[in-house]
């Protein structure tokens, strides 16, 4: 490209062609620096605004939902599930092998210390992203009591740790803590 | 004839294309070895400029797109949301919005090149009149996107300018309401402004296309405006005038982000901060200065219908100007009293904008109807005779072998810069009725290094919460913002945490209230406009989230209201419940003086004098308004710097292209 320009000096004196070509170079390069410079903010702009990212965190009473029910609320616009599981329930949770285990997880790690009994997950199947059915008792829940996905049918267990189906992950836990024992705060 | 371009490019890629489909060519054709006369001054720069600035303008009104909502409930809101929310959205808005100031300018220096060369003349007839199209095309563009923002400038700007189309007999008021999709400027309004102020530039897109192919045809005039005689008196466009114009455009876009980053809304008006009433006018309505001459001209008219003809006349009348002017000399510089009647007109131009920003009383009016007497007269009479009676001087040989030097005709040219810069600086709409003078105070966030006063804002947060949030808003501000100054996280909690906000509704579906969170907006004083009105007098107080910008010169304007409180003269008369104030227009203000001297306590020991508590409220205030203004300053200096230094490696680079030439 560089020289292509210097052929174009009909008069037949070029003016230090070295000095040209540097030139070329540093203005060629502070153009693309400058067409970088205006892209980044444009694209930056699609990214989730701050009133976005400060989604505020919700609160939810736990105290009417039965054991063997399950509730779903909303936190960034994303269905959350909360699910009061029955004794039995907890145990199949607690027992599954890690062998058994697609995405090997101990159910101690998806709940809190003392209220094993709650299970809150991220209502997303990890496979394209339907919503899972299982909250209701009447819904279809799967082989393993949990949930069952009716897009693709991926089938996860009392934890939400997939059990089959061609869901490559858990279903997520979102960042939640216990206000009392009776109240999360999700978020 | 069907069949394979023959591609001469040697790059099978490119040649594969090319033979396909030949846009390689073409460009090589077109922008690589068209021949363009060498002649050329920095005049010529303008029109690549506008073609940047219609790219610029269309890449950020995409992504302002992205964000806004074009429904009179939301518009307002929306806009503060790109402002303060999305990221670098004050940059993307305020480009967008200072770049239709630069399309102007830059376009209408492009105008007075082709005026001043006789680029309008034959054969170069057609280029012109689709250049006029597209003047029109901007000035409707121009218009809708005005309105877009939804503030009282928006609103009462689209009834004025749809108002016009009223004066037609018959078919007037029909046209209005089929512009209007109502019975007034509303949702609807708005609604197809947005749509349409989306699809016009597209339109112009396609009408620079014809204006681009037309000159591609013709060819480029030149500053002595004879033909081309021989290949001795052009250049190949690429790469001489790729560079000459890449050295305008670092120079044009400093000036550019000049305006964005230090004065983004000098060519503004407050009242487009007030979002937009439909039951009040504002005391003081003014166009953009863009539009400032054919506002002269309308308000010189005493006759309605007669008005808005001659406004759509001094712009229709040029697509006629290829033979109205009957000279066939095209270079003012050959045409000794033509070249002193072009500076005439042109200046006229500017007086009837000047016109146009001061209210149509006086000599105003006297000036205006002068003004507007030779804009018509200029084209209708003297050019057509001026062509035949005038005795240009001997034209030059060929571009090679001029005769004059170019020196004079950019001295010339650098006159009617600095003159219309200084036409422009006249602009500023100087009106009141009784010149009220505020006081000048030192501010910590004025001038280009300027930035807010951290403690003081916080301070006048502080003044905010415990004095002015008993009566006034700030609904476009929420608790997480103070972060901006500096207020740390879990202070922010608290204090979200200390008010009470809706929390939609509960289970039962009963509305709810909390504890507010720092997501939340700052809490209303009362619930609505009217509950506000009615517990205040019968007078609204404004939100202040924008109350700086709102007001003329504001942050000098708060602080003299908030410290012009004073005995009212004998010789008033105060209306009840009104209080003296020396700063306030009309003098009489509803609210009662807010601020004392030891009003409220600072917990870090600052002096709480009157003088004090208004100068911290204010820099708070400022903050608030122009959350921004510190990031948008020190961006600023680095953009101009850079740009500083690719103007100078391009115009090193020029001189050394142009060096085998000149």
């Amino acid at each position: 490209m560089a020289h292509s320009t210097a052929s174009t000096d009909t008069h037949g004196h070029p003016a230090d062609p070295s000095k040209r070509d540097m030139l070329e170079l540093l203005a060629g390069a502070s153009a693309a620096l400058l067409g970088a410079g205006i892209a980044w903010p444009l694209v930056s702009s699609m990214n989730p605004a701050k009133d976005v990212l400060a989604l505020s965190s919700v609160e939810v009473d736990l105290a009417p939902i039965a054991a063997g029910q399950g509730i779903v609320v909303s936190w960034q616009g994303k269905p959350i599930f909360v699910r009061h599981r029955t004794p039995e329930e907890v145990k199949a949770a607690q027992d599954a092998k890690p062998s058994e285990l697609n995405d090997p997880q101990s159910d101690a790690a998806r709940t809190k210390p003392g209220h094993e009994t709650w299970m809150v997950l991220i209502g997303i199947c990890t496979h394209l992203g339907c919503i899972p059915l299982g909250n209701k008792a009447t819904d279809v829940r799967g082989e393993w009591g949990g949930w069952f996905c009716p897009c693709h049918g991926s089938q996860y267990d009392t934890s939400g740790r997939i059990r089959k189906g061609p869901a490559p992950t858990n279903l997520a836990v979102p960042p939640y803590a216990f206000e009392s024992d009776s109240k999360i705060k999700i978020g | 004839m069907a069949g394979l371009h023959k591609s001469e490019f040697a790059n099978p890629v490119i040649n594969w294309v090319d033979s396909r489909l030949p846009i390689f060519t073409m460009m090589q054709k077109e922008y690589g070895v068209f021949p363009t006369p060498k002649n050329f001054n920095y005049f010529w720069n303008f029109g690549a400029l506008a073609m940047v600035t219609l790219v610029l303008m269309i890449v950020t009104g995409i992504f302002l797109a992205m964000n806004y909502q074009p429904n009179t409930e939301l518009a307002f809101g929306s806009v503060q949301h790109i402002m303060r929310d999305v990221n670098f959205g004050w940059l993307i808005r305020y480009v967008h919005q200072n770049g239709a100031s630069m399309f102007f300018m830059v376009t209408y220096i492009h105008i007075f090149r082709g005026l001043y060369y006789g680029s309008y003349k034959a054969p170069r007839e057609l280029l012109w009149m689709l250049g006029v199209i597209i003047l029109l095309l901007m000035m409707a563009t121009a218009f809708m996107g005005y309105v877009l923002p939804w503030g009282q400038m928006s609103y009462w700007g689209a009834t004025v300018i749809t108002n016009l189309f009223s004066a037609f007999p018959v078919v007037g008021p029909k046209i209005v309401t089929l512009l209007w999709g109502g019975f007034s400027v509303d949702n609807p309004t708005l609604n197809r402004f947005f749509a349409l102020h989306y699809l016009m530039p597209f339109v112009l897109v396609g009408v620079v296309f014809l204006h681009v192919a037309a000159l591609h045809i013709t060819g480029s005039n030149n500053p002595l405006g004879i033909d081309v005689k021989s290949p001795q008196d052009t250049v190949p466009f690429h790469p001489f005038y790729t560079i000459k114009d890449s050295v305008g455009m670092c120079v044009f876009l400093m000036i550019w982000a000049g305006f964005v980053c230090f004065a983004p809304n000098l060519l503004g008006d407050a009242n487009n901060f007030i979002p937009a009433n439909p039951l009040q006018t504002p005391a003081d309505i003014v166009p953009e200065w863009y539009f400032l001459p054919y506002y002269g001209i309308l308000r010189s008219v005493p006759n309605k219908l007669l008005g808005v003809c001659m406004m759509f006349a001094s712009i229709l009348l040029l697509l006629a100007l290829p033979w109205l002017d009957t000279s066939k000399v095209r270079s003012a510089r050959f045409r000794p009293i033509f070249r002193i009647l072009v500076f005439v007109w042109c200046a006229t131009f500017v007086g009837l904008g000047i016109c146009g920003a001061h209210k149509p009383e006086g000599i105003w009016v006297i000036l205006s109807r002068l003004f507007a007497f030779y804009y018509f007269a200029h084209l209708l009479v003297v050019l057509p005779i001026l062509g035949k009676l005038e005795r240009p001087l001997p034209l030059p040989e060929s571009i090679s072998n001029p005769v004059v030097r170019a020196a004079l005709a950019r001295s010339v040219a650098v006159a009617a810069i600095v003159a219309a810069l200084l036409g422009v600086q006249s602009l500023s709409p100087a009106h009141a009725e009784e010149e009220i003078v505020l006081p000048a105070q030192k501010w910590s966030f004025a001038g280009v290094f300027g930035t807010v006063d951290l403690a003081s804002a916080q301070r006048g947060f502080q003044i905010y919460s415990e004095v002015c949030a008993n009566c006034h808003s700030m609904k476009y501000l929420h608790y997480r913002d103070l972060a901006g100054i500096g207020v740390e996280p879990g202070q922010i909690k608290a204090i979200a945490a200390a008010v009470t906000v809706p929390q939609g509704t509960n289970d039962e579906g009963e509305a709810k209230e909390g504890p507010g969170t720092p997501a939340d907006q700052f809490r209303s004083p009362f619930a609505n406009d009217k509950q506000a009105r009615a517990r205040n007098n019968g007078a609204l107080p404004p939100d202040l989230s924008l109350m700086v910008n709102a007001r003329e010169d504001g942050a000098n304007h708060v602080y003299a209201i908030l410290t012009g409180y004073a005995d009212a003269p004998s010789t008033m008369k105060m209306q009840d419940g009104m209080n003296y104030n020396k700063y306030f227009p009309g003098h009489q203000i509803a609210m009662p003086q807010p601020l004392r001297d030891g009003q409220v306590t600072y917990a870090d020991g600052t002096p709480n004098t009157l003088d004090q508590e208004a100068r911290d409220v204010v820099t708070f205030l400022s903050w608030a308004a122009n959350p921004e203004q510190t990031e948008r300053k020190q961006l600023g200096i680095r953009v101009i710097l850079y740009l500083g230094f690719m103007a100078c490696v391009t115009y090193a680079l020029k001189r050394k292209i142009w060096a085998a030439v000149h």
